[in-house]
């Protein structure tokens, strides 16, 4: 029988923790598949961040490096100022990279640092069980804001790739939605942009990709993907904010 | 010959971790030792080196975390509330078994404190820097010659022992200059075939982590990592005696206290008082069975140091009730003086 299709190298053949519906499965796809077409399965250096997607470091089959709470941007940093022939990559979450990693992620944009971030958003924190996350919508009822998110008491959402693409070293930066086929197959184009654009040392690439979170938006896998494409890009219109291709 | 020059404490230990093999300095600014990264911002790019001033403390000891896991010598320096914000990564390095040198020079506090010379951090460095069940190796130098030579034995030590070392000085030793013979570089650093430097497609993927979510896997993990704590205590641990073989009167002191306190020693001897010094150099391990042989001929020991009272408690488990333990200390950036150390122990020995 003939083979149609197979596996990407790039995911190790471990189960994953990942929820029933939940988009990490098909974002990890896109990144390891993305790392096969272009040869860097054994390049890449991921980092792993704190939140639901720790365990990517059991998943993603290459070097991998698990750091502290927000802190992946810094860690990436390290190791790509060491190892600049080596593609690296952080792959976080909201609650990682746009609260306790603020920081962390706003700098390694500033200093145009050579590295690429995956950047989960799915409006919540999931490992911990559905609090607020910067991004969550007004008015999203989440378990620490029962009555619905109120920007009088608990703020805006944080719009991640607006704010990065001012600096002048983010090289790239696109959002993306795992909602759909289609979308899906926009997302893998960006994420291959985005590491040929570190391979050719233009700066810091982020790639943001809308996701969903069926178990803690308390919704079906179904209605959770069309909760993305109702109430998420309306708030964060999905595109390319900068695209900067300047060698350094 | 190696050549003698003359050299300010902070210049010292970046020269001597560039001598090391140091080739990743991650820093940010805080007083009293934002020379050493003065000093890396202008010799790392010669030496081919990663210079990076960092936003904060916290990115800078992850820097360091990162470019450790990559199989490079890197290092972070800082002063006690830098510290303090770098203490968590310092657990994950500890977690993670990466070899990375931290150096304190310790300034007082709590809080934003002071930034003259202090030793207010010692209960932080070797008791409990962050959370877990882990120590650092701490090296308490006392001169520029030890600032420089404990920065290639931290690097050789977080090598061998796969632990993050801290070099524990204070705002006094950065500053002050001395004459130092510079060690010779080091040629070859050791394979660190566990480091993420990509697969290549030759092994398996190499993973950092200190996540573990089945209990007896951890424990089993910490209790492997206690027993290269025990080879480190019975391996590793330094210290100096200085006139304690007939020492009636025994000082314990560490860093630039240990240098008052020598001079506060043949001071007494002078006067006639058999007066000696027992110096921890290595502050985790401490040197408890030295100090206890050393302390069984005296008549009593005099802790001093620049703080409330910390090394103290380990003086007094050394000693363990067979004579006792008298404290002075200064703090809050005060230095004390031979003189106040010569007043205390004839004090103590009119029993007042």
């Amino acid at each position: 029988m003939a083979v149609v299709f197979t596996k990407t190298q790039g995911l190790t053949d471990a189960q994953t923790h990942y929820c029933p519906g939940c988009t990490h499965g098909i974002a990890h796809r896109i990144v390891a598949e993305a790392l096969e077409e272009l040869g860097l399965v054994g390049s890449a250096v991921g980092i792993a961040p704190v939140g639901c997607s720790v365990f990517a470091y059991q998943y993603f089959n290459c070097d991998m490096l698990q750091a502290p709470h927000g802190r992946a941007p810094a860690v990436a940093t390290g190791v790509k100022r060491v190892r600049p022939e080596n593609l690296v990559f952080t792959y976080q979450g909201d609650g990682d990279l746009a609260a306790i990693g603020t920081a962390e992620t706003v700098h390694a944009a500033a200093r145009g640092e050579n590295i690429t971030v995956i950047f989960i958003n799915n409006a919540i924190y999931g490992m911990t069980g559905g609090q607020m996350a910067p991004t969550s919508l007004p008015g999203q009822v989440t378990q620490t804001t029962p009555n619905g998110r109120d920007p009088r008491i608990a703020g805006f959402p944080v719009r991640i790739c607006e704010m990065l693409s001012t600096l002048p070293g983010t090289a790239y930066a696109e959002r993306v939605s795992l909602d759909c086929v289609k979308n899906v197959r926009k997302a893998k184009q960006a994420v291959l942009k985005a590491f040929t654009y570190q391979m050719q040392g233009y700066g810091f690439t982020i790639v943001e990709m809308l996701s969903a979170c069926p178990t803690n938006w308390g919704l079906a896998p179904t209605e959770a993907l069309a909760w993305v494409r109702d109430n998420m890009i309306p708030y964060y219109p999905l595109g390319v904010f900068c695209d900067r291709r300047v060698e350094r | 010959m190696a050549r003698k020059v003359l050299a300010k404490g902070n210049e010292a230990l970046a020269e001597a971790a560039i001598a090391a093999g140091c080739r990743g300095f991650f820093g940010y600014p805080i007083t009293p030792q934002t020379d050493v990264a003065a000093y890396m911002a202008r010799r790392m790019p010669q030496v081919g080196g990663v210079y990076v001033q960092a936003e904060s403390e916290i990115a800078a000891v992850n820097m360091v975390m990162g470019a450790a896991a990559a199989g490079a010598r890197a290092l972070t320096s800082s002063s006690s509330p830098g510290i303090s914000l770098k203490s968590e990564t310092i657990s994950y390095l500890a977690g993670c078994d990466l070899p990375a040198v931290i150096i304190n020079m310790q300034r007082a506090g709590p809080g934003l404190g002071g930034i003259q010379p202090s030793q207010a951090d010692y209960f932080q460095a070797t008791k409990g820097l962050a959370h877990g069940d882990f120590h650092l190796i701490v090296l308490a130098p006392y001169s520029v010659q030890e600032m420089a030579d404990f920065m290639v034995l931290a690097f050789d030590l977080a090598d061998r022992y796969r632990t993050p070392v801290m070099l524990l000085g204070d705002g006094m030793l950065g500053q002050m200059m001395e004459p130092v013979v510079f060690p010779e570089p080091v040629k070859t650093l050791p394979e660190k075939s566990w480091a993420v430097t990509g697969t290549k497609g030759k092994r398996p993927p190499n993973i950092i982590n200190s996540l573990y979510i089945q209990p007896d896997e951890l424990e089993t993990l910490v209790l492997e990592r206690y027993k290269r704590y025990e080879a480190i205590q019975r391996e590793e641990t330094r210290f100096e005696t200085f006139f304690a073989d007939d020492a009636e009167v025994l000082l314990t002191a560490y860093g630039s206290t240990a240098r008052i306190a020598k001079s506060a020693v043949l001071a007494l001897r002078e006067k006639g008082v058999k007066a000696g010094l027992f110096r921890p150099v290595t502050l985790w391990p401490f040197p408890q069975e030295a100090l206890r042989q050393a302390a069984a001929a005296a008549e009593y020991v005099l802790c001093v140091e620049m703080s409330m009272g910390q090394m103290v408690e380990d003086v007094r488990l050394a000693v363990n009730g067979a004579k006792p333990v008298h404290f002075y200390g200064r703090t809050g950036g005060v230095v004390p003086s031979p003189a106040e150390i010569i007043e205390q122990v004839t004090r103590i020995r009119e029993g007042s």
